[in-house]
């Protein structure tokens, strides 16, 4: 349930984001989500790719910092607190949520969330014991 | 007005005489006491009755501040520790400090020798001294300050930092003298009119400024700002402190150098030879009557030149010009040393980074800035930006802590430092071009 997140290192400046999609562009490697953080001096983008290795190769060739991160996407049903039913859960079992964002493809009548917890085996767990819906890497990366 | 007229207008043959006995003793005396200039001494062959005449000096071997910090703390002491009734020492990542240690008859001499700097730049027994050098461990405030006790002026022991307050003091105790770096003073005039005290229209009429490099430019506009005379004053802990050297405010055309207690000499760093009269090079100095620390040819690496024509005040000691530069990359930051390497070794010891760094130097508001730029690498980045922010402080903590300077560090991405011919360029000093 799993899914490989790349991070990346960024200085805020100019033409640095487009550095990243233009060598993904070149690589063939397209986009499913993406987020970026940022602070007054550096930003940190993540993103769920098509081929998690290629990017990889191909951004540290092109000079980045480039590190993986282990998520999980979740399905949340398109109703009031759908949302907020997860993130509860999550409280009450004291884990926390480090950052999350929205996946850019529908999955069905679901969205799909990108979260990156501090305890990820754990959510896993909690989240399958709670029938809630994932999407499995493999899957997500084809979407 | 001349404090000790006597050392300070000697002929200078007499001078020269006096320089040789006393180069004769120093040579000595660390040859007996000190096994670091012994074992130099023999390797060279060169015995303390070797020293016949004043240029066999250049018999001597040097000694760099490193061989300081390889004997630290007490290692070059020359008297046994019950003499040293005094420590001092500037500032070094753990263990690479330099640590110079003071008989009673040195803390006499020093003290002495601020005087008489202090009466060159004009001050007398009616003067008030606001004191804002660094009391404590840094060799200023209290360098300055047994030296005002001597001249028998009024010394007001503020020490750094307050600025509000020590623009409030200035005015109320109506200080007529101020000593600080030079970059302080303007900061505190700064500080002052923003609380509607004007410097100019207060009595200060004398600054003695040192610690860090200055321009001429940085001068003129010290002393039209504050509307004083602004004096230059040279010193190192190493050798002594501030009053190694003093502009006389009669002239200001170099700083006189206390040639009785200081043998100094230029050299070409890179050949390590002496350069003729008037050259410009190293500056070297060989203390002359020093007890506790004693050092023979120690590399200051200032670019100086000395001028031993007659002054018009009537002394006869040699002036150094004005320290215009360094022959190594240390950085003068808000009068406390830095080296690049002393940063390396923080970030090194800072979570294991890469020695990938440059050092921004820059002044804000007349006052110092360091900026330590870090290029990240994968072993210590993190999808999370808390935590690059937590490595960002622990690093200028550690700065802060190991070398007593305000950095601010910023992460930034591999390969983004400037590298000329595969070397990273380790310093931006923006100091200049902003003066
Ligand atoms: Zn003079």
């Amino acid at each position: 349930m799993k899914v490989d997140q790349l991070s990346i290192f960024l200085e805020n400046r100019a033409g640095r984001l487009a550095e990243v999609t233009r060598i993904l562009a070149d690589s063939g490697v397209n986009i499913r989500a993406l987020s970026l953080a940022d602070t007054s001096d550096f930003g940190i983008l993540r993103l769920i790719v098509s081929d998690f290795e290629k990017a990889k190769e191909n951004l540290k060739a092109g000079g980045f910092t480039v590190g993986r991160t282990t998520v999980v996407a979740v399905e949340v049903t398109d109703k009031p607190g759908g949302l907020n039913s997860i993130l509860e859960m999550l409280r009450d079992a004291k884990i926390n949520v480090e950052y999350m964002y929205a996946f850019v493809n529908q999955s069905g009548a679901n969205a799909v969330i990108i979260f990156r917890f501090d305890r990820t085996d754990q959510a896993i767990e909690l989240l399958q014991k709670n029938n809630i819906a994932m999407v499995p890497g493999e899957t997500l990366y084809k979407m | 007005m001349i404090f000790d007229v006597e050392h300070e207008t000697l002929p200078r043959e007499e001078l020269e005489a006096l320089q040789l006995r006393r180069l004769q003793n120093v040579v000595a005396r660390v040859y007996e006491n000190v096994p670091f200039y012994r074992k130099k001494l023999d390797e060279l062959g060169v015995k303390p009755t070797h020293i016949q005449k004043l240029s066999d000096v250049t018999l001597l071997p040097f000694t760099e501040k490193q061989d300081l910090r390889n004997h630290y703390p007490f290692g070059l002491f020359a008297v046994s520790r019950e003499n040293i009734v005094r420590l001092h020492s500037s500032s070094g990542t753990t263990g690479k400090a330099t640590v110079v240690g003071y008989t009673k008859r040195d803390i006499k001499n020093w003290g002495q020798l601020v005087a008489r700097s202090l009466a060159a730049a004009g001050v007398t027994t009616g003067d008030f001294i606001h004191n804002a050098y660094g009391y404590g461990l840094f060799t200023g405030g209290l360098g300055v300050h047994y030296g005002a006790e001597e001249l028998g002026a009024t010394v007001i022991p503020i020490s750094g930092g307050g600025t509000r307050r020590q623009a409030m003091l200035l005015r109320d105790f109506g200080a007529t003298v101020i000593t600080c770096t030079p970059s302080y003073s303007l900061h505190l005039f700064e500080a002052a009119k923003e609380m509607g005290i004007d410097i100019k229209e207060l009595p200060v009429r004398i600054g003695i400024f040192g610690a860090e490099p200055w321009t001429d430019s940085m001068r003129a506009e010290i002393e039209s700002k504050l509307g004083i005379t602004a004096i230059d004053i040279y010193g190192l802990s190493e050798i002594m402190g501030p009053g190694v050297a003093i502009e006389c405010a009669k002239v200001k055309k170099g700083l006189h150098i206390q040639e009785d207690h200081f043998l100094a000499e230029i050299i070409d760093s890179d050949t390590g030879e002496q350069l003729k009269p008037g050259d410009k090079g190293e500056l070297v100095i060989t203390t002359l009557t020093k007890e506790g620390i004693p050092l023979l040819r120690y590399r200051t690496r200032d670019i100086s030149r000395l001028n031993t024509a007659p002054c018009r005040c009537g002394r006869t000691t040699a002036r150094m010009e004005r320290v215009t530069g360094r022959s190594d990359d240390m950085l003068i930051i808000r009068g406390v040393n830095v080296f690049p390497s002393q940063i390396e070794t923080i970030l090194l010891e800072t979570d294991g980074l890469t020695p990938h760094y440059q050092l921004i130097v820059g002044r804000i508001n007349n006052l110092d800035t360091l900026e330590v730029r870090v290029e990240i690498d994968e072993a210590v980045f993190s999808d999370q930006i808390k935590n690059l922010q937590r490595l960002e402080s622990k690093i200028e903590k550690n700065i802060k802590e190991f070398l007593g300077v305000t950095a601010r560090c910023k992460l930034v991405e591999p390969k983004s430092i400037e590298r000329s011919e595969g070397k990273a360029k380790r310093i931006i000093d923006m100091r200049q071009s902003q003066a």
